[in-house]
């Protein structure tokens, strides 16, 4: 086993114990935290896998993380208020069934991504950051004046949608829940990235012109990655809505895209557990310095500036001591 | 005589006021090494970016196996036949020799949309790509990272991407460029013996090997074919020797 594996499983394993060590002390203040950091990780997976992966620095990773929320947010409260979700051209109900509403964030993530991709990928570099920044803010202000679902107060989900038989008002069992579906989406990940098509994918991002000479056109493979990157964050966006219970356009703002490249920076680009260790430390910085200071940015901040400048693999590189991946 | 597979006709391409390329016709034979010589800036790069549709001429068309290819793109012309290597090897830095081979087998099969199987333990496409390496010379090296291999080194891998592509035809812009004499040497015994497997057309400054392998010449100046003939034909031309050869081949 590699070293970075060593430090995968350990990180995993961290990240389950310190969960189940405060849901056994009882403190569900920390479990809510653990589970933030696991459903912020997921969304830095899969992000990782357009940005680490791919080297398309999508600044608009927002728009699918809130319509994943908005999804899980409007299912839900039309099958809370008895109302139908539409009545037009066939009548569909609500439901606050997960597995539903996790089908219904990603299908609907995967299609908004297939048109922004599509149309993003035809620019590079900085005209990709900005336009995907450009779609993200059309959602974001599309949510925000859409009164039927809340515009700018978002949309409340009174109890938690159900999964089977389980308890998901418990911290312990929602974090549960959230933690599967981390490890599901990083396997899956995983596999992608060393599979034909990751093989497309790394060359796609070192070196187009190799790629289109052999066959294959460049555009595909990325718009390939964006979607199914998208894709994975409409999950942890449907995971997020019910760990708060709410939904808001600030889902959809371009802080929270900044804030998934940093997780991503900050644990290690294109490292499989690199977003996640990266969204645990933002998380935790939160927590602990947002005790101390309002201004918890600052530190934040000064952290980030220093992993860019020491520390090029982020927290994974700097302790592994391997810069690149491959 | 067989049909050419590779036929350009009358070929034009401006850039602003310069014409890179003006009226080029030119054919490449089953079996031959047909050489394109003459100096820098004479347009060859840019008659080789045409042909495998990197960029579009103005005027004139190219026929692959007796059809145009006007309409295809780049990828489509590498599907379809069309092998290219560059005069600064293209490769994936971050990847291992062996899988920069492997994507160019899995492109071949048009298989490359598989998301789940790890590349790793697909046995069929590790042997393919691992006999490509040894073809090229680099099996020994299958495992370093190409961005770790010599300069030498990552032009045989450029080869083994080439040959797993197994195309009908070579395009080929200045394989010799940068090599050590000897390493030239064992170059122009590999390139004599690829064109057995797929005709070569071949962009080359290294006078001796192109003496060595070409069967035909074409002599390129000022984006016009001023001459085209066998090595001999090519020698004793005294147009070209003003144009290019020089006092060297006199």
């Amino acid at each position: 086993m590699s070293r970075e594996t060593i430090l995968n499983l350990v990180v995993l394993a961290a990240l389950f114990l310190v969960a189940l060590a405060a849901s056994l002390s009882g403190q569900p203040y920390l479990v809510t935290l653990a589970t933030k950091a696991t459903i912020l990780g997921l969304a830095g997976i899969g992000l990782n896998l357009a940005l680490g992966y791919g080297g398309l620095v999508s600044f608009g990773h927002a728009a699918f993380f809130g319509i994943g929320g908005y999804a899980a947010g409007i299912l839900a409260s039309a099958a809370q208020n008895y109302e139908p979700l539409m009545t037009w051209p066939v009548e569909l109900p609500g439901t606050t069934s997960m597995p539903i509403i996790w089908l219904t964030a990603v299908i609907a993530a995967g299609l908004v991504a297939l048109p922004i991709g599509a149309l993003s990928l035809r620019t590079g570099g900085v005209h990709f950051i900005m336009i995907t920044l450009a779609f993200a803010q059309m959602v974001y202000y599309f949510a925000i004046s859409w009164p039927a679902y809340g515009g700018e107060d978002g949309l409340s989900i009174y109890v938690r949608n159900t999964l089977g038989t389980l308890d998901t008002m418990s911290p312990w069992t929602f974090f549960l829940i959230s933690y599967a579906l981390l490890l599901l989406v990083l396997g899956l990940v995983l596999m992608a990235t060393r599979s034909r098509f990751g093989l497309a994918l790394a060359m796609a991002r070192q070196n187009p012109l190799r790629l289109t000479s052999m066959g294959v056109r460049p555009f595909n493979v990325r718009l390939t990655a964006f979607v199914l990157s998208a894709m994975a964050v409409g999950l942890a966006g449907a995971l997020y809505a019910d760990l708060n219970r709410f939904v808001s356009p600030t889902m959809l703002s371009w802080h929270l895209s900044g804030e998934l490249i940093v997780f991503v920076i900050l644990g290690g680009v294109g490292r499989p557990c690199g977003p996640l260790i990266g969204a645990a430390l933002y998380v935790l910085l939160e927590s602990e310095l947002g005790r101390l200071t309002e201004y918890w940015q600052l530190p934040l901040g000064i952290i980030l500036l220093l992993v860019v400048l020491f520390a090029r693999g982020g927290v994974i590189g700097l302790v592994t001591g391997r810069r690149s991946h491959a | 005589m067989p049909d050419p597979i590779l036929k350009i006709i009358g070929l034009e391409k401006s850039f602003g006021a310069l014409k890179a390329t003006n009226g080029v016709t030119l054919d490449l034979y089953p079996g031959e090494i047909h050489a394109l010589i003459g100096p820098n800036g004479a347009g060859k790069s840019t008659l080789i970016k045409q042909i495998v549709g990197e960029i579009r001429q103005d005027t004139g068309t190219i026929a692959f196996e007796g059809q145009s290819i006007d309409h295809l793109d780049a990828a489509d012309r590498a599907r379809i036949g069309l092998a290219r290597t560059f005069q600064v090897s293209q490769v994936a830095p971050e990847l291992s020799a062996l899988k920069n081979v492997m994507l160019a087998v899995e492109a071949r099969e048009g298989r490359v949309f598989r998301f789940f199987r790890p590349v790793n333990r697909d046995l069929g496409l590790t042997d393919a790509a691992m006999a490509f390496l040894y073809d090229a010379g680099l099996g020994e090296r299958a495992t370093v990272r190409a961005g770790d291999l010599s300069h030498g080194e990552r032009r045989q891998l450029e080869f083994a991407i080439a040959l797993a592509m197994k195309p009908k035809v070579f395009l080929m812009d200045e394989p010799m460029a940068g090599l050590s004499p000897d390493g030239s040497k064992r170059m122009t015994a590999f390139l004599d013996k690829l064109r057995a497997t797929a005709p070569i057309l071949l962009v080359e400054h290294d006078m001796e090997a192109v003496f060595a392998l070409a069967d035909r010449i074409s002599v390129l100046v000022y984006g016009q074919v001023i001459a085209t003939g066998t090595v001999a034909e090519i020698r004793a031309n005294p147009e070209v020797r003003t144009a290019y050869l020089g006092d060297e081949a006199a």
